[in-house]
């Protein structure tokens, strides 16, 4: 846990590249939400200074810092730099906030996904900020000849005991030339004097967004850039047998139709799979999607062509057949099956989700012998930059055993490579892949000229690594209206579930517990899709957990808080043992016998779920509101939530949501509230409406018109509330969602007395269930 | 390639283009103004929507041909300063999340104000339905048009 938050020594050391003017390309002020007293410096300095990798200073106080990952909409653009004001003690008035570029030696995980990017900066960030506050001080107390601990800092001032006084500005050049101090010299702060951490701070990008300036990957502009379009097969599993490229080529501005070479599939399965390719290049966007639809080209299935029922067939069938091995097992689950009054065994299907982000797949490339430059959204700038100095060859021969020689190899190639990140018009995971990045550079190498590869949506919906299908049979042991056995099971298309999460709740708060996993192999691509291996687990096991607490009579709060205060006694035990016995291999012993534990911590998800209830009014109902309940812990974030539905016009809408969310210290509250807000939305739409069917390899929706997302008139109101605890922030991109979906099929069941087992729940405008 | 003389934001513009190339692709590629943004192509997302006349409309589904002796807003043109009453609530709800449609639903909100100044839910939802917010924005987008219809 600790070594995430290891920070990088060298990040300190190194401040080559960060001196001087340098170019302020998309500064910010951010001072849109400052109240009215407060003057932030208006001019741009004569001369920065480099501290860290993490901030340069100007002369006249203004600092810039530089937000280190990728902004795919989860506001860490303004969160992170945040941190890093905080503990440098600078008024954010007087921040300017810069994308990072790509930077392995200064920077540690550039990378958007897992909910993570909070969570692992929380400490480097804070160091990267108090550290150089400690340089500063150091500066200041030279020219004053006194002890640094004879100095105090606010608001980006320093002062002494005698009255004087230096702004940052003062002291920057001379701080940047000192030694940086140990780790151990410098002081973080207590949370209680947090002046930025816990305050609502705008987006530092509102001001472009908001007036429509340049700032996405696709709205890169370059001279002598030219557009591509690229078909790939309709139907997974095909090869390219012949392009007939007449009509194509006579499309106005249409300038050349290439082939692209084949990739080899990547190990992992998000990978696209499809790997014929024909590019068409054009002057225009519109001349190039124009000229891709006169491509006339002939497909042939290279493996069998498959579709959205075989798909059901086959899972089910998989979820019903024994596995090889238990992912975990505990107690004696056949024995307590054996044993109950009686078991409830339920099946919850889910369909394959398209990511959907709004700003459609797009890169630009310049590929020159001497130089690579890229553009475009990103969630895995670096892993991607790794698989274009492939792609490219860029790497030289080395001795594969000698790891040195190999990374010098590396270094160089990547030298070469010049990686910008935009920011994303939504990510999901699909941007975590980048076969769109490898295709511009794979054009524009070929071209010999720089190239925007865009997607149409078509292309961004039928060429996907979807969220895979998954089905969940979950069973229960019941006797005396009590759950002495659980059993999950899941079936998913391409493997779903990581085996860490058969440590989830209800995981170790029940006795005999098992879980089981099953994999369909297809060709269709699927990968991470926002909240991966558990966007549609909690919906299932939720949902499940509704129905056996109505069926054995139990509150369906209260039946979850008993899961944990028995799992409570699992942890505080082996909480006890770690306390006393020192020795690994000792402590190993001793818990020989002892179940366990759970991935989370059951105090806090208690803590959750008590708040939830009572904020949702469980228990105390208004009448005409049906509620239904729903808690889950993912990504290090512990969420419940309680959904309102009332009946309009005999149909169940969904009017409400109250969240109560664990996240630890929340950074910046209103940009926290805002991304809660979107994850429910975003898991009651795709519960509600996402669906996803193939018929011979071919995905059946390929635009919006007939793939359904969530619109305004359909989402709720979302209230959202946090349990205060102080520990160190986690992440919130992808917590929220998963629980929505049963929060929702919870209360259209108080209301209607239908469960939904299968999403969509809606379909042809009808609640399905 | 044809010649038209284009009113954009108030200034007359002269552009070639093919007949049928979209406003959103001239705007984007030929003038340079990128702030109308692409989403699907065929008027289900909103992320495209201008002014004609002062009416929102989709821009995909729009030739340049058509768009001569009309009046072309875009999202760099709703104000001189920013000031729109609608840019000032979405910095004070802080709308947007990755930002990409709210272009769009900035300008289909700035029309719907301009036709009804005072909007009821039922009205904003009628409006906003068209435009999507793959993010979840919604409800500040709702809140935010409420402001701006408050301070306008």
């Amino acid at each position: 846990m600790e070594n995430i938050n290891k920070i990088n020594r060298r990040n300190f050391l190194k401040l080559s590249g960060l001196s001087g003017g340098g170019l302020i390309l998309g500064f910010n002020w951010s001072s849109c939400n400052s109240p009215k007293d407060i003057t932030p410096i208006k001019t741009m300095p004569k001369e920065w200074f480099g501290i860290n990798a993490f901030l340069k200073i100007g002369d006249n106080g203004l600092v810039t810092i530089y937000s280190p990952n990728p902004e795919i909409g989860q506001n860490i653009k303004t969160s992170m730099p945040m941190i890093v004001a905080e503990e440098l003690d600078v008024k954010w008035e007087d921040v300017i906030v810069e994308q990072a570029g790509l930077n392995t030696e200064w920077y540690s995980r550039q990378v958007a996904g897992g909910s993570q990017s909070i969570r692992h900066g929380w400490t480097s960030l804070r160091m990267a900020g108090a550290t150089a506050k400690q340089m500063l001080v150091n500066g200041a107390a030279k020219q004053w000849q006194i002890d640094p601990s004879e100095c105090s800092v606010a608001d980006g001032i320093i002062s002494n005991k005698k009255g004087e006084s230096f702004g940052f500005g003062d002291v920057a050049k001379v701080a940047s030339t000192m030694e940086v101090p140990k780790e151990e010299d410098v002081k973080l702060k207590k949370t209680e004097d947090y002046k930025i951490i816990g305050t609502d701070r705008g987006n530092v990008d509102i001001e472009e967004i908001i007036t429509g300036k340049p700032l996405f990957g696709i709205d890169t502009k370059r001279e002598g850039m030219m557009y591509a379009a690229v078909l790939r097969a309709p139907a997974f599993g095909q090869k390219l047998i012949s392009v007939d490229d007449t009509e194509a080529l006579k499309v106005k501005g249409v300038q050349k139709i290439i082939k692209l070479q084949i990739l080899q599939r990547q190990k992992f399965k998000g990978e696209n799979v499809m790997l014929d390719k024909i590019a068409v290049i054009a002057n225009s966007t519109w001349a190039a999607m124009k000229g891709k639809k006169a491509l006339v080209a002939i497909w042939e299935n290279t493996s069998p062509a498959e579709n959205t029922i075989s798909h059901k067939i086959a899972l089910n069938k998989l979820a019903d057949s024994k596995s090889k091995k238990p992912v975990r097992i505990d107690g004696d689950p056949n024995t307590a099956f054996a044993q109950a009054d009686e078991i409830i065994e339920r099946t919850y299907e889910s369909p394959f989700l398209p990511h959907n982000c709004m700003e459609p797949m797009n890169f630009f490339a310049s590929v020159t012998n001497e130089k690579v430059e890229l553009v475009g959204p990103i969630q895995t700038p670096e892993w991607t930059r790794g698989r274009i100095a492939s792609l490219l060859n860029l790497i030289e021969e080395h001795d594969p055993e000698d790891k040195d020689a190999a990374k010098i190899a590396r270094e160089k190639a990547f030298a070469k490579i010049d990686l910008q990140m935009t920011r994303m018009g939504g990510g999901f995971g699909r941007r975590l892949y980048g076969d769109f990045a490898l295709e511009a550079v794979q054009i524009s190498k070929e071209m010999e000229t720089p190239i925007q590869v865009i997607w149409t949506r078509e292309d961004d919906m039928t060429a996907g690594t979807y969220r895979p299908a998954v089905h969940y049979k979950i069973r229960a042991a019941i006797k005396n209206n009590k759950i002495i056995g659980y059993h999950l099971i899941e079936a998913a298309v391409n493997g779903n579930m990581w085996s860490s999460l058969a440590d989830g709740f209800p995981a170790s708060g029940i006795s005999n517990y098992q879980c089981d996993n099953h994999s369909l192999e297809s060709n269709v691509s699927t990968g991470a899709w926002r909240a991966p291996y558990t966007n549609f687990l909690a919906s299932a096991e939720q949902s499940f957990l509704d129905e056996v607490a109505q069926k054995t009579g139990q509150d369906a709060v209260q039946m979850r808080l008993n899961i944990l205060n028995q799992a409570k006694t699992i942890f505080d035990a082996h909480t006890k043992l770690e306390e006393e016995i020192k020795d690994k291999e000792k402590l190993k012993a001793a818990k020989q016998g002892l179940m366990a534990k759970g991935n989370y911590e059951p105090d806090r998800f208690i803590a959750v779920i008590k708040l939830a209830a009572e904020k949702g009014g469980w228990g105390n109902t208004p009448l005409g509101i049906h509620l239904g309940f729903s808690a889950f812990f993912s990504h290090n974030t512990y969420v419940a939530q309680i959904a309102q539905v009332k009946i309009v016009d005999d149909v169940p809408k969904v009017d409400k949501v109250i969240c109560v969310v664990d996240c630890g210290i929340v950074v910046n509250p209103m940009a926290a509230t805002n991304l809660i807000q979107g994850g429910v939305i975003d898991g009651i739409g795709h519960s509600m409406f996402g669906d996803f069917t193939f018929e011979n390899g071919q995905p059946t929706m390929e635009n919006f018109n007939k793939y359904r997302l969530i619109r305004m008139d359909e989402a709720p109101q979302i209230e959202v509330h946090y349990v205060n605890n102080g520990k160190s922030p986690s992440g919130l991109g992808e917590p929220t969602l998963p629980p929505a979906g049963a929060a929702v099929a919870n209360a259209f069941h108080s209301a209607t007395g239908v469960r939904m087992y299968n999403q969509p729940f809606v379909k042809d405008n009808k609640v399905l269930g | 390639m044809a010649t038209y003389n284009l009113n954009i934001n108030g200034k007359m513009q002269t552009v070639e283009a093919e007949s049928d190339t979209p406003m959103l692709w001239v705007l984007r590629d030929v003038i340079g103004l990128v702030g109308t943004k692409y989403g699907c192509g065929i008027a289900q997302c909103g992320a495209c929507t201008i002014h004609i006349d002062g009416q929102a409309m989709r821009s995909c589904q729009l030739p340049v041909s058509a768009m001569e002796s009309k009046k072309i807003t875009t999202i760099e043109g709703l104000s001189a300063d920013a000031s729109h009453p609608l840019q000032d609530a979405w910095r004070q709800h802080d709308v947007p999340q990755c930002g990409y449609c709210q272009a769009g639903q900035i300008m289909n909100a700035a029309a719907l104000l301009s036709n009804n100044s005072n909007p009821n839910d039922q009205d904003i939802d009628d409006a906003m339905r068209g435009n999507i917010c793959r993010c979840g924005t919604y409800n500040r987008i709702k809140a935010a048009i409420k402001t701006a219809a408050k301070n306008s």
